[in-house]
């Protein structure tokens, strides 16, 4: 028996009015990318700013005003306490009420003055190193600038000397740091990653809870027009939640779009299908759609955390790294920000196809061999 | 295609699941047009060989054909000819009557589909009910709606799997009467279930326990082959009778109907002892044809005895 056109139509035609019965599945998968976009848009931010700040001063001179002053115009730091002793000190950073306290010994000015090279103590707290390092970067290249403006006339010599070259830092396509030119175009991978996998597993693994699938499979169906008919209508699902994705990315949160759209939407598809082929396989693993789920959910966690999409990939061990490079997420967050952000074509991102492509393949073989045409 | 042609001509069918036989070794002949009901207790195999002649299950052994096609190679042409009704409800309960029909009709390749789907919605007297969804129907009438999903394609063989169980008696009733129209017309059935006045409307049954099948046959030759003997008890304090001759040498089965006992056993000598010397003067005794009741039951427990 071949493949029939006609059969596979009527599978297709059926997931659609169901699909369509099921408004509460149907609302999530539009509903989910919304607000993770939302809340991950507006929430998510690796450069901190207005850090709360203690500053305890023995010192009393222009300088250590200077410094307070100057810390608080990097915006990076706000002076919220005050404290009198090194107790309190301590306290507030144990409880957490500040994020750095900046101790100023007594004579600082003088010992200044007379080319001592005092020590000005910054005490952070750095159980989260990312929320401080931006922090520590800005006090560090700020304190020798802002000095110099006090150190006149007579006082010049003691002014930092400068480097012996000058260092031109060029950050491309994201110039100001903004998290979101990172975080929304990776969410478009994320949230087809989670969605994509789970509705396929749950749709095969609900015909066989319910019984549907011995009457499916006493009649002339083969398995691979039941798998394709149940992608389908999955695959304009993907693109609806890409599409609100784009819209959100353009309008919400004005992410530049420099390279080619239509060609985002091509390599979208070899990712949706991937995903709807793991889908697939584990709902023939699954015995029901609980365990459904949870392969769902095992398989999404590795993907958030080894893609590149939370912490940079370049940051993990080489074994990690490998894991990562199986991934299709990991692949397609390269090829997204590539588009969007760097305006890259289709040469550049080749090397990130292909392994896409790869996945695919050997996902939807072992999905359809396992698909069993019986119920042995 | 004659009157006697055999539509199911299938043996030594054996299936195994893990080390456990569920099917033994089973032979069984299907005259084309004919009710062939299938008999036996839970889990006795009747599912399982049902989805293996409906390609469902791959057997381990056996040989033969059905409608024409060797059962093992050819599943898919014999899936075209055949309908199959699930023990459970498997059609689409958030699918309306229309789209379930319509669905089935469009998998089978269906000639001009909208009118056998219309056709099939006036014969289930549905036609006004066809936008209700399938899930909100009584068990009647998903039976029903199943029953007409089966027949959408025009299948030469029916295979019912417990088809009236948990259904109301008019039902069930309606339910037969409409199976025997369609073997009037010159559709092949097999039906399993556990309803004795079922199997007495069947042309020919088989009765399978354990796996093994037991008897087959007409209603008449299964009762006529059974050795089985049975006294009818009328008058006196029944209750207590039945308990003093219950377990008595020959004594097999003790069963009340009503205000009658029935008494079996496939030892005639030994059950009259038995039983004469414990009636007494108030009690009516006759010797009765065994039903078919009785005769499934004594299968059953002689099986039942040689597997231990």
């Amino acid at each position: 028996m071949r493949f029939s056109w006609q059969r596979f139509c009527a599978i297709v035609a059926k997931e659609f009015i169901q699909m369509r019965r099921d408004r509460l599945t149907f609302a999530m998968m539009l509903g989910i990318p919304l607000m993770q976009l939302i809340l991950f848009g507006y929430a998510i931010n690796s450069d901190p700013k207005h850090l709360p700040t203690a500053v305890y001063s023995a010192d009393n001179g222009t300088f250590s005003r200077t410094i307070v002053w100057a810390m608080r115009n990097s915006s990076y730091f706000d002076i919220t306490r005050e404290p009198q002793s090194e107790a309190e000190i301590q306290k507030l950073l144990a409880q957490g009420t500040v994020q750095f306290v900046v101790e100023i010994p007594v004579d600082f000015s003088r010992k200044l003055l007379r080319g001592e090279q005092p020590d000005l103590l910054l005490e952070a707290d750095a159980t989260d190193p990312m929320a401080i390092g931006y922090a520590v970067g800005a006090m560090n290249s700020l304190t020798p600038i802002v000095l110099n403006r006090d150190l006149t006339g007579p006082l010049a010599k003691l002014r930092a000397s400068s480097a012996p070259f000058n260092l031109v830092l060029h950050q491309h396509y994201n110039p100001e740091n903004i998290t979101q030119y990172n975080i929304v175009p990776g969410l478009m991978g994320v949230i087809l990653t989670m969605t994509m996998v789970i509705i396929t597993a749950l749709a095969i693994t609900r015909e066989r809870e319910s019984g549907t699938m011995e009457n499916l499979l006493s009649t002339p169906l083969r398995p691979v027009e039941v798998i394709i008919g149940k992608i389908v209508p999955y695959i304009m699902v993907g693109y609806m939640q890409i599409f609100l994705i784009l819209v959100a990315a353009k309008f919400l949160f004005d992410v530049p779009m420099v390279g080619s759209v239509p060609l985002l939407l091509a390599v979208a598809f070899l990712f949706i299908v991937a995903h709807l082929a793991v889908g697939i396989t584990f709902s023939t693993i699954a015995r029901n759609q609980r365990q459904a789920m949870q392969m769902g959910m095992f398989f999404f966690l590795p993907n958030i955390l080894l893609s590149g999409y939370m912490f940079p990939f370049r940051g993990m061990p080489g074994w990690a790294q490998d894991i990562g490079e199986i991934l299709p997420l990991t692949h397609f967050l390269r090829v997204v920000r590539g588009i969007l952000l760097k305006g890259n074509g289709f040469a550049e991102i080749a090397p990130d196809l292909w392994p896409i492509a790869l996945f695919l393949v050997v996902m939807l073989a072992i999905g359809i061999k396992r698909y069993r045409q019986t119920l042995d | 295609m004659s009157a006697s042609e055999l539509v199911i001509d299938v043996h030594g069918v054996t299936k195994k699941f893990g080390g456990r036989t569920v099917v033994n070794d089973i032979a069984m002949q299907v005259r084309h047009g004919e009710i062939y009901g299938f008999l036996g207790p839970n889990g006795s195999g009747k599912t399982t060989f049902l989805r293996m002649l409906c390609g469902l299950l791959k057997p381990d052994a056996g040989s033969g054909q059905c409608l024409g096609f060797d059962f093992r190679a050819q599943s898919s042409k014999i899936k075209k000819q055949v309908g199959y009704m699930t023990q459970r409800f498997s059609f689409y309960e958030d699918l309306t009557i229309e789209e379930n029909l319509d669905f089935i009709a469009r998998i089978y390749g269906v000639q001009q589909r909208k009118a056998a789907v219309e056709k099939s919605l006036e014969r289930l007297g549905m036609t006004e009910r066809r936008k209700q969804l399938a899930g909100e129907l009584s068990g009647g009438w998903k039976q029903r709606l199943a029953l007409s999903a089966c027949l959408i394609h025009e299948p030469q063989l029916l295979l019912l799997d417990e088809p009236t169980a948990g259904v109301d008696p008019k039902a069930r009733r309606d339910f037969w009467d409409e199976i025997q129209q369609l073997a009037g017309a010159g559709l092949t059935v097999l039906i399993t279930t556990h309803y004795m006045d079922e199997a007495e409307r069947c042309n020919r049954v088989a009765y399978i326990s354990y796996g093994n099948l037991l008897a087959s046959g007409t209603v008449e030759e299964v009762l006529k082959n059974s050795k089985l003997t049975t006294w009818e008890v009328t008058g006196g304090n029944l209750h207590e009778l039945a308990e003093k001759i219950r377990g008595k040498l020959g004594v097999e089965q003790v069963v009340a109907f009503g205000s009658t006992l029935h008494v079996s056993g496939s030892d005639v000598e030994k059950l009259r002892a038995s039983v004469s010397s414990l009636i007494t003067g108030d009690h009516h005794w006759k010797k009765i044809q065994s039903g078919l009741e009785e005769v499934f039951i004594s299968l059953m427990e002689t099986a039942k005895d040689n597997y231990s």
